[in-house]
This record gives C-alpha cells, sequence and structure tokens, in this order.
C-alpha cells in the first residue's frame, strides 16, 4: 500500500479547520487545484453520508470527486473514501482510496495530519489472483515436507 | 539488492545468505508478490525471481502526482482556516467590548 502524510500547523482552532473541511463554503474556499472555481460542493458530514464536490481548472478541464464518511469525530478526526468519478487521473479510473485527516489541538491552534492512502491497486490484485500463488502454495507445501 | 544487480535469480540462490529455510522465504516473495513488486516464474525444476519495476515506478508517480495536488490544496486550507480563526476572533472581540 502506498501512502502520502502531510501535517500543516494551523493558526486556527480545531473546530474551524473541521468546518472548512467539511463545509460546503469551506470546500469552496481551497479544495481547487489552481484559481478555476469550485462548481458544487455537497457534504452530508456524519459515517455513511457522501461527499460530492466538482471543480473547473484554469485550462477549462473538469474534475469531479466524491466518497464516503467512514469515520466522523467532530472536531478532531475524519475518515473518508476518494474515487474521481470524472476527469481526475484516468490511470485511477474506478479505484478506490482513502483519505484519513487528524486534527490535535496544539498552543498555537491546530496540527493537522493529512494522509491519502491508495488501497490495493488492480493490477497487485490481478496478478494475485492470476493464479501463481496457487503453483507456489503447492511447491511450498512440497518444501515443507 | 542482488535482484537488482542480477535481474533475476532462484528462489535457492536468493535464500542462501540468509539463516531462514525456503518456506520462510517463499512467505516474504508471497507478501512482496501480493504488492506486485516482484514477478516469479517457474522454470522447470527452478523458480525465478524477478523485481518489477513498474507497480515501483507507478507508486512513485503517484506519491508524487497527489504531493503536488493535495500540498497546494492544504496551503490554501491553511489560509482559509486562519481567516476564518482572525474573523472568529474579532467578533469575540466586539462582544466583549
Amino acid at each position: 500500500m502506498t501512502s502520502l502524510t502531510l501535517v500543516r500547523r494551523i493558526a486556527a482552532r480545531p473546530s474551524i479547520v473541521f468546518e472548512a473541511l467539511t463545509t460546503p463554503e469551506g470546500i469552496a474556499c481551497w479544495w481547487g487545484p489552481d484559481d478555476g472555481p469550485v462548481l458544487l460542493a455537497e457534504t452530508d458530514v456524519r459515517l455513511g453520508g457522501r461527499f460530492r464536490v466538482r471543480f473547473r481548472m484554469l485550462d477549462g478541464s473538469e474534475h469531479e470527486s466524491t466518497g464516503e464518511y467512514i469515520e466522523v469525530a467532530k472536531p478532531t478526526r475524519l475518515v473518508m473514501s476518494w474515487r474521481w468519478t470524472h476527469g481526475g487521473e484516468p490511470a485511477e479510473a474506478g479505484e478506490e482510496s482513502r483519505v484519513e485527516i487528524d486534527l490535535r489541538p496544539i498552543d498555537t491552534g491546530t496540527e493537522l495530519t493529512f494522509t491519502h492512502s491508495r488501497l490495493q491497486t488492480d493490477a497487485s490484485r490481478d496478478s494475485h489472483e492470476q493464479g501463481w500463488t496457487g503453483a507456489f502454495d503447492k511447491l511450498e507445501r512440497h518444501f515443507a515436507k | 539488492m542482488r535482484l537488482e544487480q542480477e535481474g533475476s535469480i532462484s528462489v535457492g540462490e536468493l535464500a542462501r545468505p540468509f539463516a531462514i529455510k525456503l518456506p520462510a522465504v517463499m512467505k516474504h516473495l508471497d507478501v512482496l508478490g501480493a504488492a506486485g513488486l516482484v514477478t516469479r516464474s517457474k522454470q522447470g525444476r527452478t523458480v525465478a525471481v524477478r523485481l518489477a519495476p513498474d507497480p515501483m515506478k507507478e507508486a512513485m508517480d503517484w506519491l508524487r502526482r497527489y504531493e503536488r495536488f493535495w500540498s497546494a490544496r492544504l496551503d490554501r486550507l491553511v489560509a482559509y482556516a486562519e481567516a476564518q480563526e482572525a474573523k472568529a476572533g474579532t467578533m469575540k472581540a466586539q462582544e466583549d467590548a
């Protein structure tokens, strides 16, 4: 599994950071990758609730990602699944990843730890299922005798 | 390291320098194989192990892509949250006055 972790220290209390992460108004202010607009932001912040965000980049391309809230502990932790439903990375079509955000109160505000994890990829799942494991299991049993 | 130098190697040769039994080596290779990092092929009575460079490169590409993607966004999130905090602070100061 591949995962990326980024840490930021923010001069704002955790409840304000949590709102910025989860309200449509908040998301509209930071989700876009450049100065292009966020076209749509929907959030249903509860266990099993979904989010959907669509934005347009300056080059005119539109991208949309969606996912489900897997853990919601306001204002300290948020876990959600992540999937591109329009645009995004063609290489990742249909691939689901996971975003975990922890907010820890510190003297100056909040320490945000952000982790995006790629779950097992299609390629590795396929190679796993192609059956060479079966052949090696046999070989392993042979050596174990 | 040895896989990198030699390209392909048999499981027996791979296991030789280690003080572990062959089935244990196979278990390690199962894990690497499931992660798509090595491939194995049977050639007669020996099993050749080979590094799979593509999944490794693919993983690095993914990391680089999302590091760019999220770094810029988190910077904007920080700026936005700090502005909201400043606003909340001003409102509180007004209430207190």
